[in-house]
């Protein structure tokens, strides 16, 4: 080895007094129409974050997808452009989005153009008008989108992750087929509309250069006319996951395969979450973890791996993912076996633990020191029942945590006997290998 | 009548700015309403300054950085910075490196004592440079060879464009280039570039000025002094007749396109080149701008629409030569001659007969919620400010983005898209190989 720089014996400064986490000024309100506005003050630039959440659990898949590309393409007054154009004059935006659990409006403007940003979304809430040539033209798009997803390796082994994990659950597949989206009209439109977007059960977070109180009262004023009607929808209960043979999703030519670990998780207010986010941590949650020194920075088997808790409103799961270079898929599947073997079975190290809590309590306060990210926090949380003062207390129960907890919750949802795996890859180059290490079934992509 | 126009605001980003004996270049710029800072530090060297037969070699270089340094094992960086509490990354552009961090406000020293102790030499062995090449290796797999479009058009624009290396070549790396390089081509570029007189530190967020500059004095004030290397030339001449190329996707649904000119040095004519930043937005942002009204609404000739300046989407951190671009996916079967075709008749038009009413003061005002926005995160203002303090020596010119955008004229404007002729510009075509 020939090292450049003589080593040195200069020592690593400590850390000053944590300081406390601080939750920002904030009001909340629950109008008439059932509708919970809360808004949240910081002010570092002038402008306003907003994040609609409405619940839509059970939405037909084409038609919501269709929906959310097509809700902001005009008003009995306005068409798709000068919604767009109104918009900008205030420098403002707003998109649509719909996962399994909520639609979802965001965007943000300058500071002063909130009251006519929130003039126009109750335009578009009560009045969206789904005009027939914009709904045929985004129909093409859509198609072209997913299209585009499909030849995503990311996509694809996502697609067949879930449908892995989900079964029959509504949340097993989360992408219409281009001919369900060939077939919605703009009368299916207008009726889903009426049906789902509606103020009961939905959040609206509004986050910036704002007094709180002010801007409750300003989407008071804006959306206290949208309907209450509507249908609420109750999703089941995830499945627990059942572990079984690895699934491998053939991708001929592939010069990656894509892995995908599930394990059980519970949600944020269970009283083991903090224990399992710490667990995560150590094994993959974040860059200085097992997973990533031993996979990435000791043997330069892949880039970016990494592992995540994923909140859902019907059940929590934890998903571990990793790009690997093809020749080295089972070593890489088996190193990631190991890790979670090793840490399932054996205790951390105090200081390893250290290390994890500091980066979980110090990444709650970078996430609160932007408008996005508030805006996020508190809209994520709330759409899950939860507040921003629910931070103080997961800070304090990741302050508590301690070895034995977080090696019992290591042992309950990170044992590699509780893991469902499915690997994209080119199945050829690949299958062989990998059924070394275990049972393997081998499907198309 | 004219519409009322929206008042464009200000930040007041305080700025402090000094230099050690040693070169080294600082920038603070305090704000205490949130106990976090974000660490910057930028190197003025990048993908251009990379020699021949060393392809991707700033960017490899980049991961060498977090390898361990004169006080630091292997792992200790990544460890130390998120045992903090805080997040890090790096990362290489056409004309500079930048490393960072964001963190809970008690780990300033700790912060620069890090930032000082790479910056001093950082550990290049075989052994690491070895792991790193693979690592590098599949970020290049994942973002390029095993995606559709991977690369377009920030890799494969620029070779239709340019003809000299240090502008045309994949920043990247061929893996060849990548496997070929070594322990000593990291030290000599180390020696060259990483030098304390060719570097800015900002430090942004909950500090206190005083404290934090006695700090800085500390750590980095016995880093050796080396001068900044001469930074060469790497002027081109416009284009003067089209240029075109084409290459197949094979894992690509949907053809696309992408379409480059050249714009105004962005460091000697701050001036000329703004009305560009603002002409790709009245172009493409939003369903209310002409392009996507035209090519994806009325026409349908394409299905998505970007247009951004600098070729990796850096209006404000990049010299002399870049470009506005332009860049298109089309439905199945699309023809790009005829979204080409378009955009020139569109570029016509707004040279002809102007913009309409309100449709500039519009796009000024959103353009300055996107400039404020990236500025609200205390590590993007480090970062910005830095890049700003090494290129121009005018870090408080983040405070006057905002406005200097909104006093660009309509006159400014068509000017510009006069400019933008079929006879200037570089274009790229992807075909569909993967279509079905």
């Amino acid at each position: 080895m020939t090292a450049t720089v003589e080593t040195g014996t200069r020592p690593l400064p400590p850390l000053g007094p944590n300081r406390r986490l601080k939750v920002p000024k904030q009001a909340e309100r629950t109008l008439a129409n059932g509708l919970t506005v809360i808004a949240v003050r910081r002010n570092a630039v002038p402008l306003v974050e907003l994040r609609l959440w409405m619940p839509a659990g059970r939405t037909h898949l084409a038609r919501g997808a269709m929906l959310a590309q097509t809700i902001l393409a005009g008003t009995p007054t306005l068409s798709a452009t000068q919604i767009a154009a109104e918009l900008q004059k205030v420098g403002g935006a707003l998109s649509a989005g719909l996962d399994p659990d909520r639609l979802m409006l965001s965007g943000a403007s300058l500071g002063t153009g909130l009251d006519r940003m929130l003039e126009i979304l109750a335009d578009v809430l009560t009045g969206a008008t789904y005009p027939g040539d914009w709904v045929e033209t985004e129909r093409d798009r859509l198609v072209d989108r997913i299209q585009v997803a499909q030849s995503q390796p990311a996509h694809l082994a996502r697609t067949a992750l879930l449908k892995r994990i989900y079964g029959r659950h509504p949340y097993a597949v989360q992408t219409p087929e281009p001919d369900q989206v060939r077939a919605v009209r703009p009368p299916a439109l207008r009726r889903l509309h009426a049906e789902r977007v509606h103020p009961a059960g939905a959040v609206l977070v509004l986050v910036g250069d704002v007094q709180p109180e002010r801007a409750v009262d300003a989407a008071e004023k804006a959306l206290a006319g949208w309907n209450g009607a509507g249908r609420a929808e109750e999703l089941p209960p995830a499945p627990p996951l059942e572990p079984g043979p690895l699934l491998l999703v053939d991708r001929p030519g592939s010069v990656q395969s894509s892995l995908r670990i599930a394990l059980p998780a519970v949600p944020r207010t269970h009283p083991d979450h903090a224990a399992l986010q710490l667990a995560n941590l150590l094994f993959g949650g974040y860059f200085s973890s097992r997973w990533v020194e031993n996979i990435r920075e000791d043997k330069g088997y892949t880039y970016g791996p990494h592992s995540l808790v994923e909140h859902s409103v019907a059940g929590s799961v934890l998903i571990a993912a990793a790009e690997v270079a093809t020749e080295v898929t089972a070593p890489a599947l088996l190193e990631t076996t190991y890790e979670l073997g090793r840490l399932a079975a054996l205790p951390p190290k105090p200081e390893e633990l250290e290390q994890a809590r500091q980066y979980a309590l110090g990444t709650l306060q970078l996430g609160m020191s932007t408008q996005t990210g508030l805006a996020s926090l508190t809209s994520a949380y709330a759409g899950n029942g939860l507040r921003l003062d629910f931070l103080a207390e997961h800070a304090s129960r990741l302050a508590r945590a301690t070895v034995d907890d977080v090696a019992e919750a290591a042992a309950r949802y990170l044992a590699p006997a509780k893991a469902v795996t499915v690997v994209l890859g080119d199945a050829e180059r690949i299958a062989d290998s990998l059924a070394t290490l275990g049972p393997v079934r081998t499907e198309a992509a | 009548m004219p519409t009322r126009r929206t008042k464009i605001p200000a930040t007041k980003y305080p700025v402090e700015r000094f230099s050690l004996d040693n070169g080294l270049r600082v920038v603070l710029t305090p704000d205490r309403s949130a106990p976090v800072i974000g660490v910057a530090v930028v190197y003025d060297v990048g993908i251009r300054s990379e020699p021949e037969g060393r392809t991707g070699f700033a960017h490899l270089f980049e991961h060498l950085m977090f390898q361990g340094s004169e006080n630091l094992e292997k792992l200790a960086h990544f460890r130390h910075v998120q045992g903090a509490g805080g997040t890090f990354n790096g990362s290489t552009h056409l004309d500079y490196t930048d490393y960072f961090e964001t963190l809970p406000s008690n780990a300033l020293e700790r912060a620069l004592f890090l930032e000082a102790d790479r910056m001093r030499g950082p550990r290049l062995t075989e052994e690491n440079l070895r792991n790193q090449v693979d690592v590098v290796k599949e970020e290049i797999r994942v973002n390029v060879l095993n995606r559709p479009y991977g690369g377009f058009p920030w890799l494969t624009l620029p070779p239709v464009m340019f003809d000299t290396f240090p502008n045309a070549h994949d920043g990247y790396g061929s893996f060849d280039d990548l496997e070929s390089a070594t322990v000593a081509d990291a030290a000599d570029f180390f020696r060259r570039y990483y030098a304390s007189g060719n570097a800015v530190l900002a430090v942004s967020g909950d500090i206190d000025v005083t404290e934090a500059t006695e700090l800085i004095e500390r750590h980095f004030g016995d880093v050796p002094a080396r001068p900044a290397p001469a930074r060469p030339d790497f002027a081109e001449p416009d284009l003067t007749a089209e240029r075109r190329r084409s290459y197949t996707d094979k894992l690509a649904p949907l053809p696309a396109v992408a379409g480059a000119w050249r714009v105004p040095d962005p460091l000697t004519d701050f001036t000329g080149y703004l009305p560009y930043v603002v002409l790709a937005e009245v172009l493409t942002d939003g369903d209310a701008s002409r392009l996507v009204e035209r090519l994806v609404q009325r026409d349908r000739t394409v299905t998505s629409l970007g247009g951004y300046l600098g070729f990796m989407g850096d209006p404000f951190d990049v010299r002399d030569p870049t470009a506005l671009l332009l860049q298109a996916h089309l439905p199945p079967g699309g023809d790009v001659d005829k979204v080409l075709r378009t955009i020139d008749e569109e570029l016509d038009r707004l040279a002809t007969d102007g913009l309409t009413d309100g449709e500039l003061a519009r796009t000024q005002a959103r353009m300055a919620t996107h400039l404020l926005r990236d500025t609200d995160a205390l590590l993007g203002r480090a970062l910005r400010m830095a890049v700003l303090e090494q290129q121009r020596g005018e870090p408080g010119l983040l405070n006057e983005l905002p406005r200097l955008v909104g006093e660009v004229t309509e006159e400014q404007v068509v000017a510009a898209a006069a400019t933008l002729r079929p006879e200037r510009r570089a274009s790229i075509e992807v075909l569909a190989g993967g279509a079905r």
